[in-house]
């Protein structure tokens, strides 16, 4: 046996399966944050989204003349912001791997596929999360002006930040479909608005004129609004937060069936 | 090393690969010819557990590649059709990434990816972003992805894509020394790489083997291998082959070019010309009649023309039809 291989065999021998699949996960997630940041891509990004947050908080939520020191201005505009912002971080996930031909190495490389869709899904995440960690001067903003109450604002980030996540297993799903980004961005970006229009107040309103409410309450329940308005009030139910887990749960398990069926041909 | 049974693949109603079998071993050069569509992609992409077979069996080492697909993958480097490598990398950084996910870390890592710089010649690049390199850089790169962790089967299709001649003679001599301690399939449009890398050599052609056997065995299979061409000064051509059709050791004679006052003639032998009767018959022939020899040379089968004979049935017609369009 030549050098390399006895070095190849050793790595594998010494670790688990377990820290071999944790490994190969973070090797994966590196690799994508280091795309995200090698184009001016991820800094335009952040700064789109620190302007918007900014642009809806500030003027059309009326941060200053609603007198009370809460962020629940901020957080109200995020199922709106994310619809578009999620998306296109996410559309390439699959899409650039396949036009790339690129999942051919990836996915002939000793890792599963399951842990190539995790690796992905998390660096995406982890980089919607830094985007979310920046607008923090707003915390200081409100604890500048007012007593806040930092459970209800941790609880408001946490759930945004899991509905960004849900979007973005959303998004990671529609890229596995296609190897055009734009298309996989504007899939997702219409499968995103059902989940937000299922639960919009106005489209409720519509609906209780001529459903019964039992099938209306349904309808809600599939809604990201329905879910983040409880948690953004301080309330960190379980069951939300299992909402968003099982979003991206499914939606990333579709993944694997997608891309499974384009191996098959 | 390699071993593959009655390997099929149906896309729809089409039989891309229509029940493959070989075997490689250790210390082998296997090389995978076939015109454009024949399947020699779709049989590697299968053995690299890349798409699943519709039927048939592949084992890597002891692994069956559908059962036990990463401990297969573990033993396989592969350079799939095309070079793909991420855009957005530095060449060091995709070498990098490529080694860790192979297992490799810190000084290890560092080590395979000086290594294989060095083996493919990337020193001047390896700081450029993959995207903005020439196409014989990118194939290179990702070549050297397929040897980074020093696999001991190696699957490469069309490794010489691309390549500068300088370029195609340095992969095919580090294909053919990797070969002594690797079991080794390459797939080629390069009838002169199966002579230069293989030890044994596939024709695939509508998803079946056609040829196999050593490169020597192929051009044997060849109709001009064993026959005899003679260059005659002052005589008519047509004089010659009248009296190498009298020979019992000549088949079939033809007259190759007659021009200057002298004929070339070539005589394909009987199975009585074989093993260089064929030559001698002659040569006492042109004793006998005093004719004044400028050669008389016994030729090698040809390559071009074996992968044409038997891969030709589909691509005459379409070759005819545009010469009668000009
Ligand atoms: N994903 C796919 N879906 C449908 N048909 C496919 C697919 N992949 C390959 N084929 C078909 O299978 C056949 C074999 O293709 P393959 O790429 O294996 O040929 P090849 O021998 O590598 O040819 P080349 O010399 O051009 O590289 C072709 O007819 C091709 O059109
Ligand atoms: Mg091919």
């Amino acid at each position: 046996m030549s050098n390399g291989e006895t070095q190849v065999a050793q790595a594998s021998g010494e670790r688990g399966e377990h820290s071999m699949a944790f490994h190969n996960i973070k090797t994966i997630a590196k690799r994508e944050i280091s795309g995200y940041f090698a184009s001016p891509v991820a800094y335009v990004f952040i700064v789109i989204f620190l302007l918007l947050t900014g642009f809806f908080t500030f003027m059309v939520g009326r941060f200053f003349d609603r007198g009370e020191a809460s962020l629940a201005a901020f957080f109200l505009w995020h199922p709106w912001l994310y619809l578009f912002l999620v998306p296109s971080v996410g559309m390439r996930l699959w899409s650039e791997e396949r036009r790339l031909g690129t999942i051919e190495l990836l996915l002939t490389m000793p890792v599963s596929p399951w842990q190539a869709i995790v690796g992905k899904f998390l660096a995406s995440w982890a980089f919607l999360a830094l985007a979310l960690v920046l607008t923090f001067p707003l915390v200081f903003t409100v604890n500048y002006l007012g007593d806040p109450d930092f459970g209800v604002i941790l609880c408001g980030y946490i759930g945004s930040l899991f509905m960004a996540g849900a979007y973005l297993a959303v998004t990671c799903m529609t890229s596995a479909l296609t190897r055009n980004q734009v298309v996989s961005f504007i899939i997702s970006v219409v499968l995103c608005l059902f989940l937000i229009l299922a639960g919009w107040p106005p489209v409720l309103e519509m609906l209780i004129k001529w459903a019964d409410p039992g099938l209306v309450d349904t309808v809600a329940a599939f809604s990201v609004v329905t879910h983040f308005d409880s948690v953004q009030l301080g309330v960190l139910d379980s069951r939300d937060l299992i909402y968003f887990l099982s979003i991206m749960v499914f939606s990333l398990f579709t993944t694997g069936v997608i891309i499974r069926g384009h191996r098959a041909g | 090393m390699i071993k593959v049974d009655n390997l099929v693949k149906t896309f729809g109603p089409k039989r891309a690969v229509d029940g493959i079998s070989f075997t490689v071993e250790r210390g082998e050069v296997l090389g995978f010819l076939g015109p454009n569509g024949a399947g020699k992609s779709t049989t590697m992409r299968m053995v690299t557990g890349f798409i699943p077979p519709t039927a048939g069996r592949i084992s890597v080492g002891g692994h069956d590649v559908v059962d036990q697909p990463i401990a297969a993958k573990r033993l396989i480097g592969y350079l799939p059709e095309n070079a793909p490598a991420y855009a957005d990398m530095t060449v060091l950084g995709f070498l990098s990434f490529a080694a860790e996910m192979r297992g490799l870390t810190g000084e290890a890592r560092r080590k395979a990816v000086n290594r294989v710089v060095e083996m493919c010649f990337l020193e001047s690049v390896v700081h450029q972003s993959v995207d903005t390199l020439s196409k014989g850089y990118r194939h290179r790169t990702c070549f050297a992805q397929s040897i980074i962790h020093d696999p001991p089967v190696l699957i490469l299709d069309e490794p010489t894509d691309g390549l500068d001649p300088n370029q195609k003679h340095e992969v095919r001599t580090l294909i053919r020394r990797m070969g002594e301690k690797k079991a080794i399939v390459f797939s080629t449009h390069i009838l002169e790489e199966v002579d230069a890398a293989c030890t044994r050599a596939i024709i695939i052609d509508r998803g079946k083997i056609v040829a196999n056997g050593t490169p020597e065995q192929l051009r044997s299979r060849s109709e001009q291998a064993g026959a005899v061409a003679l260059r005659v000064a002052g005589i008519p051509a047509a004089d010659v082959t009248a009296k190498l059709r009298e020979l019992p050791t000549v088949r079939k004679s033809q007259v190759l070019a007659e021009a200057a006052g002298f004929a070339t003639v070539r005589a394909y032998p009987n199975p009585d010309g074989r093993n260089g009767a064929l030559q001698e018959s002659l040569f006492e022939l042109a004793v006998r009649q005093n004719w004044k020899l400028a050669e008389l040379r016994t030729e090698e089968g040809r390559m071009d023309e074996v992968f044409r004979s038997i891969t030709l049935p589909d691509t005459m017609p379409a070759a005819n039809k545009t010469e009668e369009s000009k």
